[in-house]
């Protein structure tokens, strides 16, 4: 039995987790806290979020965001991969910054406008 | 003439100034003083935004995006570059920006919504010397995440509220080492949430009941001491840990920006250093109406969005009413054991449709417990809870029915149920 704080929403759900009957979840409030209780135990995963260089727009960073979470053990990865793109404004939100980035089949996109001052 | 002016372009801005224009109001003038809108939601790039609001989880500008989108659909008009200098009881705004210069309008409403700011190492009186290095997490937030600067690479972190947090992540993903997360109280100010995500999935100490209680270094931060403090919050002599880093960052607290609010004349709550508020957001001051962070300080822009719609339809209400109504039967809403705050202060019963949402905190961390609402001795309310804690803001929901029928004063308490 393992017992972990669920972070799906910011309730903080106390969530206990039985491996040995298939990651049974208990604690839970919401089917999201199950789905996290298992995922986190087999295979952790979170959004990276970042900023990356952008030319020419009203900021010199562009904020980026993984568009699914990515394996926890990628997260260093994503951030030596983001350190190579530079964007040229306008930039628009959603728009898609790098593609299946460090093979994880995510994206990552932007996460607002950037337009020429 | 307009018929409301908001000041301040951040969540709550937006949000009140979007339900005013939907409330009917057509002259609307929002005021910010930044050179875009979206307030401090443009430097939170992390993502847990939203959730209640839009049933997504979004990064803080693409939550502030949503709305200057929504803002765009309407004919709001928008002032950017301009500071507000003063707000006089009769509702006449001054303000000064670099391409209209000095005016002064006047609006039939006014919405606060000029948010807060963070306290600072004077503050606190941190002990020590005074070199380069010292950050409010915030500001270090900005130089990262918007302007692309590092503050530092050896970094210590003072307050474990959760811009704290996320600064630790921040910092740990763009290389610096961050060697501590000190917390006075024993227990932490975020969300349980952050200190997971945030902490312990980079292997961040978090020393709780401890503070900074010397700063070295002449031109700049070399080391940082850190000692244990006792249930009165007094640093323990002996318990001393040096950390050699060259940047400490101060999450310590946020205080409402009411400057404004003080010179126009409306009454203050001591407690959240914001205005005190009717059950629909109004000030002691007819027609001016406050909501968001300036108003109390929140945990989740969600909760700031649905305070601000309340706000901003509330003071289209007004205009459309003709101004101040006859007065009403007034309930005082006073903390009880346990709480520290409320909000709002007062409550007009006739003026609440079917239920008013409460908020407030309370004052230590709590298991199984019960929110008890009494009208003089009489209980009126009760509300169960599994888990309460500072960090993290209340709400209850009190039907009309039961408000008409209470008298004089509401006293929220918590009482912990035994075990």
């Amino acid at each position: 039995m393992k017992e972990l704080i669920c972070i799906v929403c910011p309730k903080g759900c106390h969530l206990k987790v039985d491996e040995e009957k298939g990651f049974a979840v208990t604690g839970n409030a919401c089917p999201r806290g199950a789905e996290y209780g298992k995922l986190e135990l087999t295979n952790p995963t979170r959004v990276v979020t970042s900023t990356v260089r952008c030319e020419g727009g009203a900021h010199p960073r562009c904020p980026v965001k993984t568009d699914r979470a990515v394996p926890k053990g990628k997260i260093a990865d994503v951030m030596r991969a983001l350190d190579t793109v530079s964007l040229t404004a306008p930039v628009r939100v959603g728009q898609v910054v790098l593609e299946n980035v460090c093979g994880t089949g995510v994206d990552v996109v932007a996460t607002r406008d950037l337009i020429c001052p | 003439m307009y018929d409301l002016i908001v000041i301040g372009g951040g969540p709550a801005g937006l949000a009140a100034a979007c339900a005013a224009w939907e409330g009917g109001l057509r002259k609307i003038l929002i005021v910010e003083r930044d050179r875009e809108l979206g307030g401090i939601l443009n430097q939170c790039i992390h993502n847990g935004f939203g959730l209640h609001h839009f049933k997504e989880e979004l990064t803080g500008p693409e939550y502030a995006g949503r709305f200057v989108k929504l803002l765009g659909e309407t004919g709001v008009e928008v002032r950017l570059d301009t500071m507000v200098l003063e707000v006089t009881g009769h509702r006449q705004v001054h303000m000064v920006g670099k391409s209209t210069g000095y005016r002064v309008e006047e609006a039939k409403s006014i919405v606060l919504a000029m948010g807060c700011r963070e306290r600072t190492r004077g503050a606190i009186a941190i002990p020590g010397t005074r070199p380069a290095g010292v950050f409010t997490a915030g500001a270090a937030q900005r130089y990262v995440n918007m302007e692309g600067w590092m503050p530092g690479k050896r970094v210590v972190i003072l307050g474990s509220g959760d811009i704290g947090l996320i600064m630790a992540r921040r910092m740990t993903l763009e290389g610096a080492k961050v060697l501590a997360c000190v917390e006075v109280m024993p227990y932490s100010g975020g969300l349980n949430r952050n200190i997971v995500q945030c902490l312990h999935d980079y292997d961040i100490p978090l020393y709780l009941s401890h503070t900074v209680t010397d700063i070295r270094g002449r031109d700049r931060v070399e080391q940082v001491v850190v000692s244990q403090v006792d249930a009165s919050r007094n640093p323990i002599p002996g318990t001393e840990m040096v950390f050699d880093c060259d940047t400490l960052l101060l999450s310590v607290g946020l205080i409402p920006e009411n400057e404004l609010t003080r010179q126009a004349g409306i009454e203050i709550d001591r407690r959240t250093n914001g205005a005190v508020v009717y059950e629909n957001m109004e000030t002691s001051l007819p027609g001016v109406f406050a909501c968001g962070n300036v108003c109390h300080v929140h945990d989740l822009v969600d909760f700031v969005t649905a305070e601000s719609q309340k706000a901003g339809a509330a003071a289209a209400a007004y205009v459309r009413g003709g101004g101040a109504a006859a007065p009403d039967r007034v309930l005082e809403v006073k903390n009880g054991d346990g709480v520290t705050y409320t909000v709002p202060q007062r409550i007009r019963p006739h003026r609440v449709d079917k239920l008013c949402g409460l908020f407030f905190r309370v004052n230590r961390v709590c298991g199984d417990s019960e929110i008890l609402v009494k009208s003089g001795d009489t209980q009126i309310a009760r509300f169960k809870r599994e888990h309460l804690a500072p960090g993290e803001m209340e709400r209850i929901d009190l039907p009309r029915a039961l408000l008409d029928r209470a008298e004089g004063e509401l006293t929220v308490s918590i009482r912990e149920v035994e075990q």
